[in-house]
């Protein structure tokens, strides 16, 4: 078949200062005949709405662009052939590609969705002829780069690319990360604590994430570490953490509730109950179980700490995968192993989970199905003395419970006839912080009360439970 | 350790072994009374006598015969293909007998073909190829390369000492024009270890033999615009190095492989082929191959310098690398 010429078709500069333009409606489709100056493409810019017209006539043989894209001036956006007699009877033998992906923005990822490891890196787009003279190198990611890219969390649009028409180099993005460029804002949150989450069907669709401020100068470059300092540069673990704290405070609005515990009872128990647990269970009976179990009890009770928030709706979970957090690599880490359904577990069984999944994070062992889908965390700085704190509330859920050091103190307790008596009790501080969003200040305290209820009245009968 | 040229180099390769090692012996045509075409063996004839020095007929088919014979029987024989063009007359006993014994039989081919190579003189087309590709295609035989006087020394000595029949590739382009230090006595250059000519950070150039001189002064030229080439000389195409040139490839990210063999299936395509399978995520660039064209060499001094890859042929490569 006589093949004719191909006569790309172009962005239009419509005025000076104009750098882009919007793809409006496409006026012909791949495939069909078009003459010179009929309109091919509406487009829509900062200054003007417009037609193109057709510079030849021939027959559509591509669209780069979709309705909707918009694009630098200049940038190919189709290609018209011509010399052929129209191309009327002659159906297009090979399908013609689709608009390539590569000029369309992405689509902004629903938080809930499955987390991409990566960012995903543009599409090369598919090059009619030629190799890459498309005017528009910006669009194609060379191996390495994509790597580095996806390496370092970065969006590789920000980076300034110096090589053939604009083409982010490897160059470019190593001289991007030694000036201390900055990840990409997450656009999902990337690992373990992702609970796995359908939506249901008549979920209105979530809305896309408010794009977080742009942390313009949020990172001075570091340069060398001078004498008495140390440069350290964050390994995986560490910026995953920094992505997720900062992303999670950026979301939800985070406050936290604070009551104080008896414990004096459990502490009795626990001393009562731990060399049978050592013996008949092979376990090491702490107090962690305890305030799980308390915990799991209470969420029956008041649920919505035991949720997620996506915009406008939120999904409550009548089920209890409860997230344990565990410091790593002498504390400079930190992972969060789940308890699936922990609602089905009693004190033994949380007792052996607790232990086996925290040696599985010191040993870095731990399974994907076992960092994921957690609803509620607990975390447990009072095993090195912590009073009070102010968690922040790990991704995709809306509450964390903080455990607190027990500590003898003098407190006044009521007997039975109403007599009060200063006594010297095991006392022990719970922080709750929660997503304000969905859970209000009464909600909470109520849900914290019940904890402490449990705790206090712990049932001397029910070893095991 | 003395200055010498690459041909001095080849020559004390051939005569230390042969004082050190009974076993050796050299065939070939006007190898002996004459000195060979080169005159790599002159003198030899008058040192080790008529038995080690063998003038033999004009049949390429008889002398890589009787060196695998003779290897088979336990001697280390060293013959001269007087041009390397010639040795497809003993593509047969080559690729056939020598290179497939040792996987039939179990024994070993101790043999050498020492093969003068390469163009740049108006040799023509019988005089001037460089027919490596053919016979790195073929499992069972060592391909030597070297381009520094010190290599042909230490890649002749272990050519020799190998167990396997090597073709040792002698670039005449490189025998009085390139000077070097060799070390005295005994050197060893082990196979498949190549030798970072020249290090550099943007660009990497991997080749062999004379082209290695090509490169470094394509280097020197762009060096002055402040892109700095990093060299990789392969010393032995079978076997050949393929963690170095990976590393120098994570190194620089764009590539350059040069040879003066044809184009298509030359050793580049293989060397290329690698790269793209195993350091994919390493590139920023495609993979470019500077080669002579799909043609027979041409006598014509013009033509032949058309032919052949030039320093201003690889600088232009290295530009349009830079600049992707």
């Amino acid at each position: 078949m006589a093949t004719g010429t191909l006569v790309d078709v172009v962005m239009p500069q419509m005025g000076v200062s104009v750098s882009e333009g919007t793809i409006t409606r496409w006026a012909k489709a791949v495939g069909e005949t078009i003459e010179a100056d009929e309109t091919i493409v509406e487009i829509s810019t900062d200054k003007v709405d417009t037609e193109v017209p057709s510079p030849a006539s021939g027959v559509v043989r591509e669209l780069y662009a979709g309705e909707g894209d918009t694009v630098p001036v200049n940038t190919r956006i189709a290609v018209i052939e011509t010399g052929g007699e129209g191309g009327g009877g002659e159906a297009p033998a090979e399908a013609p590609p689709a608009a390539p992906e590569a000029a369309a923005p992405a689509p902004a990822e629903p938080a809930a969705e499955a987390a991409p490891e990566t960012q995903p890196a543009p599409a090369a787009p598919a090059e009619g002829n030629g190799n890459g003279h498309n005017g528009d190198g910006r669009t194609f990611v060379s191996p390495v780069v994509a790597r580095m890219v996806a390496e370092h969390g970065l969006d590789v649009s920000a980076i300034p690319g110096t090589g053939r028409g604009g083409r982010v180099t490897k160059k470019d993005v190593q001289q991007f990360i030694d000036a201390g460029g900055t990840a990409a804002p997450a656009q999902a949150p990337e690992v373990h604590d992702v609970p796995h989450f359908a939506p249901p069907p008549e979920a209105p669709a979530p809305a896309p994430p408010a794009a977080p401020a742009a942390p313009a100068v949020e990172v001075a470059a570091l340069g060398q570490a001078g004498p008495g300092e140390e440069l350290y540069r964050f390994n995986t673990i560490r910026k995953v953490i920094a992505r997720h704290m900062r992303h999670s405070l950026e979301t939800a609005a985070q406050v936290t509730t604070v009551i104080e515990v008896d414990m004096t009872g459990v502490v009795n128990l626990r001393k009562k109950w731990k060399p049978e647990y050592q013996s008949r269970y092979g376990v090491n009976l702490t107090y962690v179980p305890f305030v799980a179990r308390a915990t799991i009890d209470a969420i029956g009770r008041w649920p919505w700490v035991n949720a997620e928030v996506h915009g406008e709706s939120a999904l409550i979970k009548k089920y209890v995968n409860l997230g344990m957090a565990v410091a790593v690599d002498d504390a400079k880490g930190l992972m969060v192993p789940v308890i699936q359904h922990a609602e089905e577990k009693n004190l033994v069984g949380l007792s052996r989970s607790v232990i086996e999944l925290a040696d599985k994070a010191r040993t870095k062992t731990l399974s994907p199905d076992e960092m994921s889908g957690g609803t509620f965390t607990i975390t447990n700085p009072g095993v090195f003395g912590a009073l009070i704190g102010t968690p922040i509330i790990p991704e995709g859920q809306v509450a964390i419970l903080d455990v607190e050091a027990i500590v003898k103190r003098p407190v006044v307790v009521t007997d039975a006839h109403g007599n009060d008596a200063i006594a010297i009790r095991h006392m022990m501080f719970l922080c709750l912080s929660y997503d304000h969003r969905l859970v209000d200040g009464a909600y909470a305290a109520q849900f914290m009360a019940q904890v402490k209820q449990n705790l206090e009245s712990w049932d001397e009968n029910a070893f095991g439970l | 350790m003395a200055t010498k040229t690459y041909l001095q180099a080849i020559s004390d390769a051939l005569r230390e072994e042969m004082r050190r090692d009974s076993r050796v012996f050299l065939i070939g045509e006007d190898i002996g009374v004459y000195g060979g075409a080169f005159k790599v063996t002159q003198g030899f004839l008058q040192e080790f006598g008529e038995d080690r020095v063998i003038d033999s007929p004009l049949s390429e088919t008889a002398i890589v015969g009787s060196c695998t014979g003779a290897a088979l029987m336990g001697m280390r024989p060293v013959c001269e293909m007087q041009f390397s063009d010639f040795v497809s007359c003993a593509f047969d006993q080559l690729v056939t007998v020598a290179a497939k014994q040792h996987y039939r039989v179990g024994t070993p081919v101790p043999m050498v073909v020492r093969l003068p190579s390469g163009g740049g003189f108006s040799g023509g087309p019988f005089h001037s190829q460089n027919p490596e590709g053919y016979f790195a295609h073929c499992p069972g035989l060592k391909i030597a390369c070297p381009a520094t006087p010190a290599d042909a020394k230490g890649l002749l000595t272990q050519a020799i000492r190998d167990p396997n029949p090597v073709l040792y590739f002698e670039h005449k382009h490189l025998y009085r024009r390139i000077k070097g230090e060799v070390p005295d006595g005994e050197h060893v250059v082990e196979f498949g270890k190549a030798r970072v000519h020249r290090e550099g950070t943007d660009l990497t150039v991997v080749t062999y033999g004379a082209m290695v001189y090509t490169a470094e002064e394509a280097a020197d030229a762009v060096s002055k615009d402040g892109t700095s080439v990093e060299i990789v000389d392969l010393r032995t195409v079978t076997p050949w190095d393929r963690q170095a040139v990976l590393d120098s490839v994570a190194k620089t990210s764009k590539v350059i492989v040069l040879h003066e063999d044809t184009h298509t299936s030359g050793f580049g395509a293989e060397i290329a082929a690698t790269i793209a399978e195993e350091a994919f995520e390493q590139l920023d660039a495609p993979v470019v191959r500077v080669t002579a064209p799909d043609a027979p060499i041409p006598f014509s001094p013009p033509l032949e310098k058309a032919f052949l890859p030039q320093v201003a042929d690889v600088v232009a490569a290295i530009e349009k690398l830079s600049a992707y």
